[in-house]
């Protein structure tokens, strides 16, 4: 028994530096009422609310769902909260998913957001201690052990950057617009943690994503993105033997959501990805670990402007993350945005005639993942 | 909806304070016991869910650290729910009625004994108009006492360390691994208003709700254990869940009393001491969110 799910309603924050407009209440407020306004629903349609953000003490509110859940209109109704640090957005909308299919409630809204103005999240990341290297000092070594590996040339993380601020100058919501980036200004700015420069780097955002997910009676003739697939996987963060540059979990979330979708040649079968990419580089690894590009030859895509938008397979044409990046949303907007695609919403950034996307994010130490193909038409 | 069961419970020794052990240390032992206890092993887990809070880590990504209990590798389907345990077996239920995966595992730790619990549930309040004053859970606690006509409570419940673990399973998979699976007939959460001045708290309309989405009072009950910490917080709980007789909280280890309570309720029906049992887990302040589960032999 499993009913099938489409997305009808999508919403987000236009997101920011710092949205001091908003309290964390209105900030989820101002992405949920997009949605349910896309959806052609009120508050009261809806049967159960599944939140996601990351760490807590990245605005100091513990279990802040607990207070939230009077501006998300859930007073008699259930309310779960999912924590899975960065794909915390993709999680939640699996668990959403799961809710429809199952056949446990019929209109959920779902919602990941951080309001990272509150806080100081590299302090949030080290537990309050000193010397937190922050996510990118954890990730930098894994990513030029990749560099390293495949012998890419140093100019393909500032050619994602560019690609993925020149994408977010279409993208009304997104956080960061650059005019006239290139990858000679990306080159020029300093080095973060090598090999990542300051342009390379993912900013830090207040906003919020909220998708409307219905069974196949309520969406009825909507316009609808249909879910044909989603899958999660962990894994142990530090082990010998453990390859973090192209990591198990990732792999095996990525076959498992194909199988489903019935996707065998993803880079030929796929219309557009949103993939999390906190920095540049990320890109061409999880091109090769989401199974777009062999082993190796990520960067080769990128280097051929194979993921520009105008390219045969187009990559966070949003802006993705290194446009915009509140965490706990972060996840929610690569699914999103694919939904948006789908259904012909996406406005200037839209892929004409997208039929399958794929949603992704990642977390922990390159530990966490979560992935949705969505569709145009139902499964 | 698929038919999915509790087939094993494990705590640790309850009561526990002051405990030397990490939240992973506390759960290995755990997770083994009830696994050993339907003789199976990790491999047999199609689907897991973690609950943990940062807050009573003192860190963030308390989860990372408990993932090694399970012993993740290969990679496997996992998620995690900030929240108490009791909402991780809810996770756990709904993935399981999907027909794909047959054994599930949900899990929960908490160490309350190295955190100022009055000071992290504050953190807990709204964070503009609540948290500011630091109200703590006693006075919440004393508010709603005095709502019900009770004695307000001068003492906080005393917060131990514990870890728990509860493995689900479905259909003829429940039947093959334990005699008397306990099935859960009904499961439903809900939450009311966070705001204290906005709510009746005298009664809990969530528990309520999700009592009567759960089947409560569809047949009797032979044993209900709800997460009441005090006297008038069970007196509130009876009357919304329509029930004679409750047992309590003798000791709260945040995160995991809820989960703790409904896997107890399930043992009272995996060992034949009950035929038809309720278990109760709460959230936030003066029994703000509720969910209920219901078990059958």
């Amino acid at each position: 028994m499993s009913e099938r799910v489409a997305v009808i309603g999508c919403g987000q924050t236009h997101h920011r530096k710092v949205r001091d407009d908003l309290s964390m209440a209105g900030l989820v407020r101002e992405a949920a009422e997009r949605a349910l306004g896309d959806a052609g629903m009120d508050w009261t349609d809806i049967d159960a609310v599944v939140i996601g953000k990351a760490p807590d003490p990245f605005e100091g509110v513990m279990m802040p769902e607990v207070y939230l859940a009077d501006a998300l209109g859930c007073a008699g109704k259930p309310i779960m909260r999912v924590h899975t640090a960065g794909s915390v957005g993709g999680s939640t909308a699996v668990v959403a998913t799961h809710l429809v299919s199952s056949g446990v409630r019929e209109r959920v809204l779902t919602i990941g957001f951080e309001k990272q103005s509150e806080g100081d999240t590299t302090w949030g990341l080290g537990g309050g201690r000193s010397g937190s290297v922050g996510a990118g000092g954890y990730f930098a070594p894994h990513m030029r052990a990749y560099i390293d590996r495949s012998g890419a040339p140093d100019y393909i993380g500032p050619a994602v950057a560019v690609k993925d601020r020149r994408n977010a100058l279409k993208n009304p919501y997104a956080h960061l617009k650059l005019e006239n980036l290139t990858i000679e200004t990306v080159m020029e700015s300093p080095y973060v943690w090598e090999p990542v420069r300051r342009l390379e780097s993912c900013p830090t955002s207040d906003g919020a994503a909220a998708m409307v997910l219905t069974n196949e009676r309520v969406a009825g003739s909507r316009n609808a993105a249909w879910v044909h697939g989603t899958a999660i996987r962990s894994e142990l963060g530090q082990f010998p033997g453990r390859d973090p540059v192209n990591p198990q979990g990732g792999r095996d979330c990525a076959a498992d959501v194909y199988a489903q979708a019935g996707i065998t040649d993803p880079f030929n079968e796929v219309d557009v990805a949103e993939i999390y990419v906190p920095f540049s580089w990320y890109e061409p690894m999880w091109l090769e670990n989401l199974g777009f590009a062999a082993e190796g030859d990520g960067w080769k895509l990128v280097e051929k402007g194979v993921t520009d938008i105008t390219g045969e397979l187009p990559v966070n044409v949003s802006g993705g993350v290194l446009s915009s990046n509140p965490i706990g949303a972060s996840g929610m907007l690569r699914f999103l945005e694919v939904a948006l695609q789908v259904r012909g919403l996406a406005g200037e950034h839209q892929i004409e005639g997208a039929h399958t996307g794929v949603g992704h994010a990642y977390g922990g130490a390159s530990q966490f993942f979560a992935m949705w193909v969505v569709r145009s038409e139902k499964p | 909806m698929r038919d999915v069961a509790i087939v094993s419970f494990a705590q640790s020794t309850p009561g526990l304070t002051d405990v030397e052990e990490t939240e992973t240390q506390l759960l290995f032992p755990v997770i083994n016991e009830a696994l050993d206890g339907i003789g199976i092993t990790r491999k047999d887990i199609g689907f897991t869910c973690s609950a943990s809070c940062d807050y009573l880590a003192g860190a963030p990504f308390a989860f990372v650290q408990t993932l090694e209990a399970t012993g993740a590798w290969p990679p496997i389907s996992e998620s995690h729910v900030e929240m108490d345990g009791a909402w991780a077996l809810y996770e756990a239920w709904v993935r399981l009625q999907h027909g794909d995966v047959d054994v599930a595992l949900a899990f929960s730790s908490g160490i309350c004994s190295r955190a100022d619990i009055s000071e992290v549930l504050a953190i807990e309040l709204d964070p503009y108009y609540l948290a500011p004053l630091w109200l703590d859970p006693l006075s919440l606690g004393r508010l709603q006492a005095e709502a019900v006509g009770q004695e307000p409570p001068t003492e906080q419940p005393k917060y131990t360390d514990a870890a728990a673990a509860v493995i689900l399973a479905a259909g003829d998979r429940a039947r093959e691994l334990v005699g008397r699976p306990a099935w859960i007939s009904g499961i439903d959460h809900r939450t009311d208003a966070h705001y204290p001045g906005v709510r009746d708290l005298s009664k809990s309309a969530s528990a309520r709700i999700a009592g009567e989405q759960a089947g409560v009072d569809k047949a009797p009950v032979d044993v209900a254990y709800v997460s009441a910490q005090y006297p008038h917080e069970a007196l509130i709980l009876m009357d919304a869940l329509g029930l004679k007789h409750v047992f309590g909280l003798a000791t709260n280890p945040l995160m995991v009393s809820g989960l703790i309570q409904i896997g107890t309720a399930a043992d009272a029906v995996i060992k034949g001491d009950a035929s038809r049992s309720v278990g109760h887990a709460t959230a936030g302040p003066c029994l703000q969110q509720n969910l209920v589960a219901v078990m059958e032999s």
